[in-house]
Order: structure tokens, then sequence, then C-alpha cells
């Protein structure tokens, strides 16, 4: 092989070079056989595809230029003070740098019922290792990462195991919080939930950045609501500015459950996220929710997938997005619904607001349907609000600033408000808040 | 209700009586036609020549073929987005010129009689024909009959085919020829600037409406014989004209290949309206570009059906890059067993304050596919812009399969996009009602079909939605059962 071939299969790995994955490996030597196996393979398969290119399909209208994998790196934990985020809790568990730090110190405050097993993935890979490999990335990646997940797959070293037998409900939320500490960075945050028979849980995911500097993330959740569960899941991405993030949301849903999820996004320079969801047995319900503030030069990649397995299942996706500044945002969803999915009912929609001229909102609702007794419908705007209601405001001596809060809350509420969680909505609302006060 | 019987009345029954409508077998015929010109199968360099040659063109449209060619043999199949049905095209067993070598004809004495012979078995009456005077038929590769020309000539009206039109008056068809739609716009257009013959060159000038429409009937008419005709209407400022083609073809065992390129001009405070009504035999690969320019305050709007096919590939495209220009996309379509029906709308914001709209309503049955595939551009620093998609499938049989690819990009917070989508199928009650008065489940799905379409149909003209009903009533026959 020549030199210039070599050059160019090195930049497709950027810093994830086979050099820092053999350190990686030997860092989590302790791991069982099986994981340390499918680690390798998903480097193996990491390093050999390639990067996007302009003309993939998943890719339209996304920046494939800033992509780069370079300048990376695996820090060590530091020692940095917790977030803010106020919710009283049933559980909690952080990760720094990829490293649950005081675990048994935290554990010690659980008041969990019998059964309900809230661990790292660690521990999981000992205690419970048959449940860990039934779910653990177990889905397909079918929305146009397969090198990113595969990289997840390769570095996750940590991540939250939560465990919910059948029938208990936790009416307090779990909260994971992950943070990237230090210039360059790279997270690999994963959650994984079990919601078996009938049980109840809510779990936050909480990705932050201990300081300003450019660091690189690719996190990756599955989501498993059994048999008539309610599973509530909520993400708030609030990395670095400078951060390059992927996030891989899989959810799989059972006959009768209802899984719920709201992924609030606004940090990072360029954030991609996918989100699957499979709804496998009559009576599954996936709702679908997103919100985004889009503001400076930042970029949001979202695609959807809701694929309809069997009849009667339903699904309802939201995603709205407030776009200031120069920032871009991408929707792209998909509804499947199978040949045998009969009686499907699949909503999909995407909102923009748009705040400023510079702004650019790009909307791919997709459907592709192969069953013919379904309702299934989907919609996409983009406008800024009602000049009517945008006068009312100016003339009341609201300023541009403060009536573009309030019009992003106002457009928001309608998605916030679907929160059961009053404690949730009020601190993902002040997310929120943060981003206009800066 | 009491021509329902007439509707769905058996193929036979049409051929006897061509009155009654038009041809039920939708043009399952062909005739052994001498042709005088034939440039043989493949596609090279010395076709594009020949091809040249017997047009007697000029060195630049020459060129321009050559260098089409190139374009077209260096770009890659679309099947990244696109069905990997195109792959079954094989170019090199497609006849790429046919002609009789006739002159176009002004009056039907001399139109041959074996093309009138076809024509009969299409189901224009005699009498019909007379009266549908402005119907401009292009028998394979060369405008074969026209004489609305003499009528709107005195307007100054001029409506030639494209050979005439590039060779008669290139001072006003060079300007725009391959400017709307340059040839290296996708693969299908490079080969159709490469190989194009045929099609209708019209330009109608400043302020004048034009009261009847413009027609073309379009067949192919020879087993492999791709047929690439060319349009390019240019209405000057404040002109109106509305076109209209239709086609049917002959069944053939293998498959052939039609790709168009239309291009439309509309100058400032012009309307042109096209009008489409695709019924290709179920082996024809319908690849078409269509796209129009609407300067300020001009209007342009494509009616555009499709019911005939394997695959087509469509999405016809209005650029508003004047002012307060208006751009409109109608679209229907059918697709039954074995067919893909891959069609959809594009609308490029170039001005402030532009609007276009949209509306795409398909119907498959059996195990016909349709796509919808759009494309909505806002850019930077307009305002006032504004766009509405409605797209809504019908689903009837279980196995029939429906797909929405949308692409929205809107830059800026002064203008306003929406886009709605919805699949469903026949309503259950809505049939039993049907029944109860005497229809059968096949009349009734028949009724149901065209009234979902039916706020669209009516924007065709008449003699048009007579037949775009009556080949909907033929798809839904054995439809249920």
């Amino acid at each position: 092989m020549s030199a210039p071939t070599l050059s160019t299969a090195r930049s497709t790995i950027g810093s994830f070079t086979p050099e820092l994955f053999a350190s990686h490996l030997a860092s989590v030597a302790e791991l069982p056989a099986w994981w340390l196996e499918r680690k390798q393979a998903a480097y193996e398969k990491f390093a050999a595809l390639p990067l996007p290119v302009r003309t993939d399909e998943s890719w339209r209208f996304s920046n494939i230029s800033t992509l780069s994998l370079e300048g990376f790196a695996l820090r060590l934990p530091e020692k940095v003070t917790e977030p803010a985020f106020s919710i009283p809790t049933a559980a909690g568990l952080t990760f720094v740098n990829n490293v649950a730090v005081a675990v048994d110190s935290v554990r010690a405050r659980f008041n969990l019922p019998s059964g309900v097993i809230v661990c790292t993935l660690g521990e999981a890979a000992f205690k419970h290792p048959e449940l860990l490999k039934a779910h653990f990335m177990a889905q397909p990646q079918k929305l146009g990462s397969k090198k990113f997940a595969s990289l997840h797959q390769a570095f996750v070293r940590d991540g939250a195991f939560i465990y919910v037998p059948r029938g208990v409900e936790l009416t307090a939320p779990i909260l994971i919080t992950h943070i990237a500490s230090g210039e360059g960075s790279a997270v690999f945050p994963h959650t994984l939930v079990i919601a078996e028979e009938n049980s109840k849980v809510t779990v936050v995911d909480l990705f932050v950045s201990a300081d300003a500097s450019a660091q690189f993330a690719c996190g990756a959740n599955d989501l498993y609501a059994g048999h008539g569960a309610q599973l509530t899941y909520a993400g708030a991405q609030v990395w670095s500015r400078e951060t390059l993030s992927f996030q891989f949301n899989s959810t799989v849903v059972r006959r009768d459950a209802r899984v719920q999820s709201l992924n609030l996004h606004v940090g990072a320079r360029q954030a991609r996220h996918e989100s699957l969801s499979q709804l496998q047995a009559p009576g599954a319900f996936s709702e679908m929710l997103a919100l985004t503030v889009a503001s400076l030069k930042q970029e949001f990649d979202q695609r959807t997938l809701q694929i309809h397995q069997a009849p009667n299942t339903k699904s309802d996706l939201l995603y709205k997005n407030a776009l200031r500044d120069q920032a871009k945002t991408i929707f792209s969803g998909l509804i499947i619904v199978d040949a045998d999915a009969q009686k499907t009912d699949a909503y999909q929609s995407n909102r923009n607001l748009m705040l400023s001229e510079d702004a650019e909102a790009n909307s791919l609702p997709g459907l592709e349907i192969q069953a013919n007794d379904v309702r299934c419908t989907h919609g996409a705007t983009s406008s800024r609000i009602d000049p009517e209601q945008e006068f009312y405001l100016q003339s009341r001596g609201i300023a541009k600033e403060m009536a573009d809060e309030l019009l992003t809350f106002g457009f928001f509420e309608e998605v916030l408000s679907r929160l059961e969680s009053e404690p949730l909505h009020d601190a993902l609302h002040s997310v929120i808040k943060a981003q206009f006060s800066k | 209700m009491a021509n329902i019987e007439t509707l769905v009345s058996e193929p036979e029954l049409a051929t006897e009586n061509p009155v009654s409508g038009i041809d039920q077998s939708r043009g399952d015929f062909s005739y052994d036609v001498k042709y005088a010109f034939d440039a043989g199968t493949g596609l090279n360099a010395a076709t594009v020549d020949y091809i040249s040659s017997v047009k007697k063109e000029a060195p630049w449209i020459r060129e321009f073929r050559h260098k089409a060619l190139k374009i077209f043999e260096s770009k890659p199949m679309p099947t990244h987005w696109a069905t990997k049905d195109l792959e079954n095209i094989d170019f090199s067993k497609i006849r790429y010129y046919l002609s009789q070598g006739q002159k176009p004809k002004r009056t039907w004495d001399e139109v041959p009689d074996d093309i009138k012979k076809t024509f009969e078995r299409l189901g224009i009456p005699e009498q019909e024909r007379k009266f549908l005077a402005g119907v401009e038929a292009q028998f394979d590769s060369e405008a074969a009959y026209s004489n609305i020309k003499d009528i709107v000539a005195k307007q100054g009206v001029i409506f030639v085919n494209s050979t005439e039109g590039l060779r008669e008056h290139p001072e006003i068809f060079r300007k725009f020829f391959g400017k709307v739609i340059p040839t290296g716009d996708n693969k299908f257009s490079a080969l159709n600037s490469a190989v194009f013959s045929g099609g209708s060159f019209i330009y109608v000038p400043k302020g004048v409406k034009v009261a009847q429409p413009l027609q073309a009937y379009f067949r192919i008419n020879a087993e492999n014989f791709g047929q690439f005709e060319r349009t390019l209407i240019i209405a000057d400022e404040g002109a109106e004209v509305t076109y209209m083609e239709g086609c049917t073809a002959p069944k053939f065992s293998t498959s052939t290949l039609h790709s168009a390129v239309v291009e439309l001009v509309a100058l400032k405070g012009a309307k042109i309206q096209y009008i489409t009504v695709q019924n290709w035999a179920n082996n024809v690969f319908n690849l078409v570009t269509k796209r129009g320019v609407a300067h300020e305050e001009a209007e342009i709007k494509w009616i555009d059906c499709n019911i005939g096919s394997r695959l087509t590939m469509k999405y016809p495209g209005v650029v508003l890059k004047g002012r307060k220009a208006r751009g409109e996309v109608i679209s229907i379509a059918l697709a039954n067993d074995g067919q893909h029906q891959d069609t959809g709308a594009k609308m490029i914001h170039a001005a402030d304050e532009t609007t276009s709209n949209i509306v795409a309503k398909s119907i498959s049955v059996g195990q016909g596919r349709s796509t919808y595939r759009g494309v909505v551009h806002i850019p930077k620093h307009l305002k006032g812009c504004k766009n509405n998609t409605e797209c809504d499938a019908l689903l009837i049989n279980s196995n029939s399969r429906t797909d929405t690819y949308p692409a929205i990009s809107v830059r800026g917070d002064r203008n306003y996009v929406q886009h709605e989508a919805s699949v469903s199928r026949v309503n259950e009650e809505m049939i039993f009602y049907m029944q109860q008065r005497g229809l059968t489940e096949g009349q009734a799905m028949s009724l149901a079909v065209n009234g979902f379409i039916n706020d669209l149909a009516r924007q065709f003209p008449m003699e048009y939605s007579v037949e775009l009903k009556r080949l909907i009533d033929l798809e839904m026959e054995g439809s249920v059962g």
C-alpha cells in the first residue's frame, strides 16, 4: 500500500487510532471476554467504515466537512463541580470523562424498591450479564451513523444500567449525569434502561461540559419497555459550544407499553442526534419529543425513524426548533409501516421557529407505508410567528431579545407540558432559559 | 350516475365504438411503420453525429449534443436515492432516433393513412378530430400533424418542433435553450440533450393571450425506441398560454425509455400552464425533467397526471426568479401492479414575495408503489416568500405502498412554509353505502377514487378530465374482491 492511501485511511479514524484503542482496552481489561470481543469487532468496523460523504442521503444537508475526528483524547476524570439540575431523584449516577464517581457513597443514599437495579455497566457486566447482552446496543443502526455508533461501542467505558422489575413503579426520576472535562476530552456516555412488565420509571440523562473547551461526545442509550411498561426518558444536552456531539437513541416498545422521550438540545458546535423507535407489538405507543435552541453557528442534525412492526401501534413525534443567529437545523424523519402493521396510527411533525434572518431550517419528513389500513400524517412548518402577535409584543415595549425568549417559551410549552413531572418540566425550562441570558 | 355502465364498459366495446371513449385497451397496439431514418441501437458519438446530420443542424447544436453525451456518460445512475430499477435500463439496446422523414403536416388530408388509423385506435372520433384542430401529434420523433399553427400564427405565435425552432428561429430560442435545465442537471437531461428530437418550441409574443390550449400527443411506436422530445416554451411579457400533452404507447415485451426535457420561460407578468396526462405502457421508463423560470409577477403552473409507465421519475419545478412570481404544481399519480410512480415537485424561491403551492395526490392499487419527492428551497435574505405543500396518498389494497420524501430548506425569519401529508384508505362506510345503492364494489371503489382526486381533476380541460376518469375506472377494475 502506498503512503497517500495510508494517510487517507488515518484521517477517517482521526484521533481514534489503533494505539489509542489498545490503551483503552488495557484500561478495561477486567471486563468480561464477550464484551472485549464486541469492542474489538466494533473498533474494526469503525476503522473500516468511511466518513459520511456529501451524496449520502442520510447526511443530506449536514455539514460533512466539520466532522473531523482529529484532536481528541481519552482524559482521566478530574474533580468537577456537579451541574445544577434540581429535581428530586430516586437515584443517580455521575460519570466524569467516562468514569463513574463516588458510586458507593451515592448508592448509600438510594432508597429504591427491592429488585430495582441502578448500577454501572461495568458492574452489570458481572452481575447481570444476560440482561446486558440482550439489550446493550442490540438494536440495528439504521440512521446513517454506523461508523460513529461503532466508535461508541469500541470506546464505551462505562455508563448507567437501570433495571425496573415487573410491576414496580418509581415516582421520582433517576438522574444520570455525564460530564466531559478538559480540552479535547472524548466521552462515550451510555444509559441502558430496562422497564419490565407493567413497571413505571423516569430516567433523565444530563450531558454537560465542565469547561468551555472543544470536546468530543459520542453517546448512546438503549430503552426497553416491556409488556405494559411506562417509560419516560428525558435527555438534556448541554455540552460546551465547541463540542462535536453524536447521540444515538434506541427505543423498543413491547405490547401495550408506552415510552415518552424528550430530548432537549442546546449545547455543542455540531450535534447529530439519531433516534430509532421500534413498535414491536400491538398496543405499543411511542411519543418522541424534542426541543432545540439553536444559537450562533450551531448545527443540530436530528434524524428519526418510527418503525411500526405490528398492528395497532401508535407513534407521535413532535420536534420543535427555535433558530437564532446563524444557526442551522436539520430534521429528517421517517415513518415506516410494515406490510402487516394494519391499524397503525403514526404522526410526525417538525416545527421551526425562525428568530433570525440568517438561520436555516431543513426539514425532511418522510413516510414509507406498506399497509393500507393506517392513519399516517406528517407536517412541517418553518416561519416566524404571526406578525400580529409580534406587533402586539412590540407595542407593549418588549425588546426583540425578550420577545424572542417569550416566543420560544410559548412555542416550546406545547412540548414541555406533555411531561408529567413538574420538577422535570421546570428543570428543563431553566436549561432553556439559561440560553437566552448568554 | 346513469353513465356508470359506459364508464366501466369492456375494452372490446370501446374499440368497436370509438365514439364512446378513448381506446380502453390503453394503446395496446402497434403498426409496422417503415422508418426512413434509423440511427440503429446503442449510443455513441456516431449516433449523435447521425442525428445531427439528418436534422441538418447548425454546428453549435452538434457541439451541444456531443458535450451532453460526454456528461451523460460521466454521470452515475442516481441510485443512491432513486430506485434500483433504473439499473435495468440497457442503454445499448435502445434506438435513439427514428423518423419517417416527413415534414410536419399542415392539413388533415396530408396525414398518412396509417397514422390516421392509429388515431382511430386511440379512439378519437372523426368529427372530434376535426374539432380538436389544435392537436399536434408527434408520431415517434417528428411532428406528423399540426394545424393550430395557422390560427395562432396570426397572433404572432411561433409553434414548431425543436428542429425547426432551432433552425428557423435561433434568435428567439437559442437564448433560453438549455438554460432552464442545464445539460448537466441530471443524467437523463444530459441524455436528452445528446439525442433530442421532436417536441414543441413555442414563442408567445408580448401581451398575446392564446385562447386555445396548444396540444400535442406523443406516442412511442417502435420496440426499444426511446423518445427524447425537447420542449421549450417562452411566454413574453404579459403573454398567456396553455400547453397540453398526453400520451399512450403500444405495449412491448422489452423495456422502452422515454426521457424528455421541458423548459418553460415566463417573462414579466406572463402565465404558462402546462398539462400532462401520461399513460405510457407498463414497460416504459419515463424519466423526465421539467422546469420553468418565472420572472417578476409571472406564473407557471404544472398540472401533471401519471397513470402509465413502469417507472416514472418526474418532479416538475419552478424557479421563482422575479419578485411576486408564483409557481404551482398539481400532481395526480396512480400506481398499479408493477408500477412505480415517483413524482413530485420542486419550488426554488429566488426572489422576495414569491409564492408556491404544491398539491399532490397519489393512489396505489394492488402492489403499485407511489412516491412523492419534493424540494422547497428558500435561500438567505429573502422575505415574504410562502410555500404550501399538501400530499395525500390513498392505498387501495393491503399490499399497496406509498412513500413521501419532501425536503424543505428555509432561511430567515420572514418567510412562511408549511407541509402536510396524509395517508389513508377508502372509507368502508362509503363503499358500503354505494353498494346499497346497487353499485358493484368495483364501481363504488372507482367512484371513491375519482372523488379523492376530483378537486384536482377539475383543473384539467374537459376532454382530459373525461379521459382521466375513464383511465381511473379502467385501473380500478379488478382491484377489489
